[in-house]
């Protein structure tokens, strides 16, 4: 006992170093490392099918590196996949989801962004409760509008065109931009505002001179989580457009799982992967601020 | 806030008070139209000719409850129903246990930790129907994971969900739960941080074990995080459809069907409105059910304390 203390009080102070691989910590990233393999598994399985000939596949180990590394299934899934009668591969969904993605972005961030804007600093009677509503919509289950918006579309002669898909986009992303955004503006100084007002500058003036350029972040969160939930869609795409007009994720689908001909996985595998590609991109791409828009529209009201 | 009441002198020779802001309501126009037009006026609209016998195209010949009587007799929407009851509940409890078991392990100081963040999450980046594909490959009992796993040795491994009609289900929640749990563990971990660092000190001093801290302490502390995540969690459930289609497409027979995809199949499909109409307004009925009381939790309460 005696001994002890005179060695504590010898030696070195300050609390014991920790080891780099004690149990706990063995088994924490032990741990984290099982379920790193079960979330990077289909990424790593897309990938080897992919580059695979049919024979490599049929011998059976989908885990198995590519004995004979082939680009061919690109090739084929690009270029060449059926779907149904026409064969001219994924190039045709690729172009019509572009075609698709560019419009709805700007349109939905132009008027989320807008209402935003006009929800914070122009409040007028009633302006709170169709933000509530618009809310409360986000909540609703798309198919209790399928059928309604159908007729509308019929209506104004967008039905099945790339333009009815792009007003789809745009109705169903303003809720959680125009929270994105209203949220946003309700946190930039209220000074700010009046002091434009005073100087005499109006609606459009103050959006474009003074909120737009310091809105900046926003609008790129916004993209970032609009990219990936427009290319993603499958819903709308198939109800609100005709086969020449289908986006890239309703014609992958088509051509996996179509009922003709002899399945060849490795080209199935090349076309999920390169439908998967641009929402990939983004997300390694933006890193956090892709959490960050996330994180927006996970956090409601 | 910004509109400032007006002295009532003025009153007399101002125009009426709908130009007041005029801009402004201008602007917001595609909102009010949204928000009315689509979001209240079309809801209503399929609720209120969910009680007609549309076929082909809607018409208004009242039936009252036919077609909810038909759809509750139906056993397609009874399957879809018990698959959407069984994926939903294993869904919710596991998204919660896994978000918050791997938020819990990224929150212990590690290295790497944003390695692992990306790792866990970049499958959220993803869309259903490349999910879905990516499981029906890997869960192909031909080529996939059951062939591999008897190439070891083990000749007589069965695991093959997807083509057998009781376990379908969780072949889809395999593919889910990749998906989404990434989500929730984000949410966790934006939780997690959110906790003071004292608290973990107090529990240290009184010598309360790591786990018996999470357990006790931090998970009754994020109960508002908690309740986020099972809205979105429930939220998301709802809409179900994606993923069944790319996946199994409903099959082996009835056996993986879902509400959504019910509505779909009726309305666009078998041409029979009324019957989409009616199992949609269910739909709406399960998400009002979830809803209110979350808002009188989130709001209600608000206001009160």
């Amino acid at each position: 006992m005696a001994d002890m203390t005179t060695n504590t009080a010898a030696g070195p102070r300050g609390p014991k170093p920790k080891k780099a691989f004690s149990r706990g910590n063995i088994f924490l990233y032990g741990t984290l490392i099982v379920v790193s393999m079960y979330y990077l598994l289909p990424l790593y399985v897309m990938i080897v099918t992919s580059l695979k000939g049919m024979p490599e596949i049929r011998m059976g180990n989908v885990f198995g590196p590519p004995m004979e590394i082939t680009f061919e299934p690109w090739v084929k899934a690009w270029s060449e996949a059926c779907t149904g009668i026409n064969c001219d591969g994924l190039s045709r969904g690729f172009g019509n989801s572009v075609r698709i993605l560019i419009p709805s972005i700007v349109l939905s961030i132009a008027i989320a962004s807008i209402n935003g804007y006009a929800l914070s600093n122009w409040k007028f009677k009633g302006s709170e409760t169709f933000f509530t509503i618009l809310i409360i919509g986000a909540f609703i289950p798309y198919q209790t509008m399928l059928y309604p918006i159908v007729i509308m579309l019929r209506e104004i002669g967008l039905m099945g065109s790339i333009g009815g898909l792009v007003l789809v986009h745009t109705i169903f992303g303003m809720p959680i931009l125009t929270l994105l955004f209203r949220n946003y503006f309700a946190s930039i100084p209220e000074e700010l505002f009046k002091a434009a007002r005073v100087d005499g500058a109006g609606f459009w003036q103050i959006y474009f001179q003074i909120m737009l350029p310091m809105a900046l972040p926003i609008f790129v969160v916004a993209i970032i989580l609009q990219v990936t939930g427009i290319w993603n869609d499958f819903l709308f795409g198939v109800i609100y457009t005709k086969p020449a007009t289908y986006p890239m994720t309703v014609q992958l689908n088509n051509i996996v799982n179509s009922v003709q001909g002899v399945k060849e996985y490795n080209v199935n595998m090349a076309a999920t992967l390169l439908t998967g590609l641009v929402p990939l991109v983004i997300y390694f791409a933006s890193g956090k601020l892709f959490v960050r828009g996330i994180a927006a529209g996970a956090v409601k009201g | 806030m910004t509109v400032a009441s007006e002295p009532p002198s003025h009153k007399g020779k101002r125009p009426s008070r709908l130009f007041k802001n005029w801009m402004a309501k201008l602007a917001s126009l595609p909102m009010i139209l949204t928000a009315l037009v689509v979001f209240v006026g079309g809801t209503a609209w399929t609720v209120t000719y969910s009680f007609t016998s549309s076929r082909m195209l809607p018409k208004t010949s009242w039936v009252g409850f036919d077609q909810y009587e038909r759809l509750w007799n139906t056993d397609r929407w009874i399957i879809s129903i018990k698959n959407l009851g069984i994926y939903g509940i294993c869904s919710m409890i596991l998204t919660l246990v896994i978000g918050f078991s791997l938020a819990a392990c990224l929150d212990r100081k590690i290295r790497f930790e944003s390695a692992f963040r990306s790792i866990f999450l970049y499958p959220f980046a993803l869309s259903f129907v490349v999910t879905g594909l990516v499981w029906q490959w890997i869960l192909n009992p031909d080529f996939g994971l059951q062939n591999v796993v008897r190439g070891w040795g083990w000749e007589s491994f069965t695991f093959n969900p997807l083509n057998d009609p009781n376990t379908v289900i969780y072949g889809l929640l395999i593919a889910g739960l990749w998906q989404g749990t990434g989500l929730i563990m984000c949410i966790m971990l934006a939780g997690l941080r959110g906790i003071d660092e004292d608290i973990w000190k107090a529990a240290r001093v009184d010598g309360i074990g790591t786990v018996k801290t999470y357990v006790m302490v931090i998970i009754p502390m994020m109960r508002p995080v908690f309740i986020t995540a099972l809205v979105l969690i429930a939220s998301g459930i709802i809409k179900l459809y994606d993923l069944v289609v790319a996946q199994t497409g409903g099959g082996p027979g009835l056996s993986s069907e879902v509400p959504a995809k019910y509505v779909i199949e009726y309305m666009f499909r078998a041409q029979n409105l009324g019957q989409g109409f009616a199992a949609s307004t269910m739909m709406l009925c399960s998400v009002v059910i979830i809803l209110i009381p979350w808002a009188y939790l989130e709001f209600g309460g608000k206001k009160r304390g």
